[in-house]
């Protein structure tokens, strides 16, 4: 008999644990509030030309003396570079764009109430070339670049 | 994936200055392995959101181009004491989430 009650508990305490188990798992996998989705097409273009289409339905971007941009000027190790952007406008979204990467929209910071604007990060860079920080403010697309003299590439094997 | 970020977060006027650090292989996909010659399949973290006393302020996306081991720093409107919230969500569906009191 106490060994059954005891069987009882346990079974009911297992079951407790389950669905709460359960319940964490549905809160992990519900959506976040996000203030941007992540960009599909942008991130798979394969031009810079298509990666901009895509993730502001331009290509044109004003350059921008407001923006600035910091990435070191020879880079030995492709694999790690590190960008930083600032900016005086009032950025909605900063995105970082290499062009002669096999897929040049490398990432977009989307910037909401209270977010400065501000980003840096660290990227990979397959060869030598430009790094595009992407700015829009006001609806506006603003964008300033610097050249990266890549040694060692990293994005192949 | 637990603690697989590191946080700073410290503020000065009311900004603070947010630098996150996580462990992720941020494979892009593309490279062959050069022992089999199989491709490596791509696996890359996709989103970090950024969230201040609960509320969303940054979302970083990211592409399989951003460095191993991804280095985030932004600078949000926040004061000692507040809650910054990171979590992170990758290619494969994988995900943390880390807080850390401002500074």
């Amino acid at each position: 008999m106490s060994i059954n009650l005891k069987r009882r508990v346990l079974l009911k305490g297992s079951l407790a644990a389950s669905t709460l188990g359960v319940a964490a798992g549905a809160g992990l996998l519900a959506p976040q509030a996000v203030l941007a989705a992540w960009n599909t097409d942008a991130f798979k273009a394969k031009t810079e030309a298509d990666a901009m289409t895509a993730m502001f339905g331009a290509t044109e971007a004003e350059a921008s003396g407001a923006i600035d941009v910091s990435a070191p000027e020879i880079a030995e190790n492709g694999a790690v570079v590190p960008i930083k952007v600032e900016t005086s406008l009032k950025a909605e979204s900063i995105s970082i764009v290499a062009p002669n990467n096999p897929s040049p929209m490398v990432s977009s910071f989307a910037l909401g109430e209270g977010a400065q604007s501000f980003a840096s990060t660290r990227i990979k860079m397959g060869k030598t070339g430009d790094v595009i920080a992407v700015v829009k403010a006001d609806g506006k697309l603003y964008s300033a670049r610097k050249s990266v003299k890549v040694t060692i590439g990293g994005c192949g094997g | 994936m637990a603690n697989s970020m590191k946080i700073r977060a410290k503020s000065k006027d009311g900004v603070a200055d947010v630098k996150v650090l996580i462990t992720h292989p941020m494979e892009g996909g593309g490279r062959k392995d050069p022992k089999t010659g199989n491709d490596i399949e791509p696996h890359f973290i996709q989103d970090v959101v950024f969230e201040v006393n609960g509320k969303a302020v940054i979302t970083a996306s990211l592409s399989g181009g951003v460095s191993k081991n991804p280095y985030l720093n932004c600078k949000v409107a926040a004061n000692a004491g507040d809650t910054l919230k990171v979590s992170w969500t990758d290619n494969k569906g994988e995900t943390d989430t880390a807080e850390a009191a401002v500074g």
